[in-house]
């Protein structure tokens, strides 16, 4: 425990650099996820069109699926021998951010929508009556349901921060490249090194405290 | 903006200086390896030395032979380091590699409980010694993981005409093998490890090596490029650089001084 706090704290430049790529990886497959996934979420939180239900549900059904299934079929994609191959993705640090991002995309799409259905009704109703266009409507949606849009981005930063299964197998746990803070972790504790790791664990715990008081301090508050 | 590109070009600079030869176009190699010469820390010991005098930046994924070749298969890396020679002569010939060498070798071992229940200590034969453990029931860890090691131990099991999967005290543990000497640790187990690995992993653990000698444990290591008839896309003229320095006097040389402990961990072919 006394070396973990040592390793951080002396600066050590590994352990710093692995904190770093993580939340790295972190941001970008965050952002990529929003992308899709924002948009995703609003038009299945809205309207009253034939499938949705359905689709909410496969949507949610994908956000529980385990992440080493999310990296198998992104494996098989990207896999030079796969239809994506071309792109060289296998083993890069891009390859663990677009399959991080597969992670993360159902998250946001599955919180942005559960959150627009907790709006009130009139709002929208409200926005109709005074006249506001298609834009106007989803602009003043957005602005109204920005908490929502938050606690959608927290909740995938968080998920993919703490992934190993994505990260293991689409990165390989590259020195210097794609260990991220959760395959060293693993590759630790199998060396029975276990300082890194404890180390490594304080920084996540930290990062999943960080994301659930943000959470918490963004929830609606009833009067 | 300026600072910037002055910033990079002086870095550029510098590193053109500190390279002897020109940078290569495609500086990344992936290497596919065995867990041994990883965690053994040969490859952690070697490599900086390539990187330095070729300009090429290696990225190593250890994961056992059977894994490696696979990922070779697939032209997910360039060059595999490999223990386990029958699958490295189908791996070339199906045209997956381009050329192949030999580059060390070091031999297997048996470790189990000081205690050693099922009273394996001093066989001569890994053969004997699989059929005593067997017989006494004593729990084995196998790597079960397609790995160089896991084939030899399959072969030996098959030499000693036992078939051990499914057995109560046989448990495959699908992991690396210093994951697996910490196990066997914790389990009082028994568990066949290649030397390199053992020596990185003999201060952590309270087993011992109980059996060893045999010629049937010789661990000979090969390294394979991936054929870039297959993948016009892998780093070819990368992973040929690695071989020849990996076989070649300056790479041969590291490997003999390598040593944990005091300990020798493999050796050169004469």
């Amino acid at each position: 425990m006394k070396e973990a706090f040592v390793l951080l704290a002396g600066g050590d430049p590994e352990t710093w650099g692995i904190v770093g790529r993580s939340l790295r990886f972190s941001f970008f497959s965050t952002v990529f996820a929003l992308v899709p996934g924002i948009p995703a979420g609003l038009a299945l939180g809205q309207g009253l069109w034939k499938g949705r239900r359905t689709l909410v549900a496969v949507v949610n059904a994908f956000m529980a699926l385990p992440t080493v299934v999310i990296g198998l079929f992104v494996y098989s994609l990207i896999s030079r021998s796969g239809p994506l191959g071309f792109l060289g993705l296998m083993y890069s640090p891009a390859g663990v951010i677009f399959g991080q991002a597969f992670l993360a995309f159902p998250i946001v799409a599955s919180v942005t929508q559960g959150g627009l259905a907790k709006l009130d009704p009139r709002f929208r109703e409200t926005l109709v009556t005074l006249g506001a266009g298609p834009w106007r409507r989803l602009f003043a949606t957005l602005i109204e349901a920005r908490a929502v849009l938050v606690a959608a981005i927290v909740t995938a930063f968080g998920r993919v921060t703490g992934e190993v299964g994505v990260s293991m197998m689409l990165g390989g746990n590259i020195r210097f490249s794609t260990r991220t803070m959760t395959t060293a972790i693993a590759l630790d504790a199998g060396k029975g090194e276990f300082e890194r790791a404890v180390s490594l664990g304080l920084v996540l715990l930290v990062i999943a405290l960080g994301v659930n008081l943000a959470l918490h301090a963004l929830a609606p508050r009833e009067n | 903006m300026k600072r910037l590109v002055a910033c990079i070009l002086s870095l550029a600079l510098t590193a053109a200086a500190f390279a002897q030869s020109p940078a290569p176009t495609n500086p990344r190699i992936r290497l596919a390896t065995t867990t041994s010469t990883e965690q053994s820390g040969l490859l952690a010991y070697m490599l900086p030395s390539f990187e330095k005098s070729t300009g090429y930046r290696v990225e190593v994924v250890a994961v056992g032979t059977g894994a490696s070749l696979k990922i070779g298969e697939k032209g997910d890396c360039d060059v595999v380091l490999v223990h386990a020679r029958a699958l490295e002569d189908a791996f070339m010939a199906a045209r997956f590699g381009a050329d192949r060498r030999d580059v060390m070798y070091n031999d297997f071992i048996i470790l189990g409980p000081v205690a050693d229940p099922a009273a394996i200590a001093g066989t001569k034969t890994a053969v004997d010694a699989f059929r005593l453990l067997a017989s006494a029931g004593s729990v084995f860890i196998s790597r079960g993981d397609n790995s160089g090691t896991n084939v030899k131990e399959l072969d030996t099991w098959k030499a000693a005409g036992l078939k051990p999967a499914g057995s109560p005290w046989y448990k495959e543990a699908g992991q690396g093998m210093s994951q697996v000497i910490l196990m066997a640790d914790q389990l009082a187990a028994y568990t066949l490890s290649d030397r390199a690995t053992w020596l990185a992993m003999k201060d952590k653990s309270s087993l011992k090596i109980l059996s060893q000698g045999d010629p049937l444990l010789f661990n000979p290591y090969g390294i394979i490029t991936v054929n870039p008839a297959k993948w016009p896309s892998s780093n070819y003229p990368g992973a040929r650089a690695l071989m020849n320095f990996m076989t070649g006097p300056a790479g041969q040389a590291l490997i003999a001084a390598y040593k944990i402990a005091g300990e020798q961990c493999f050796y050169l072919y004469k």
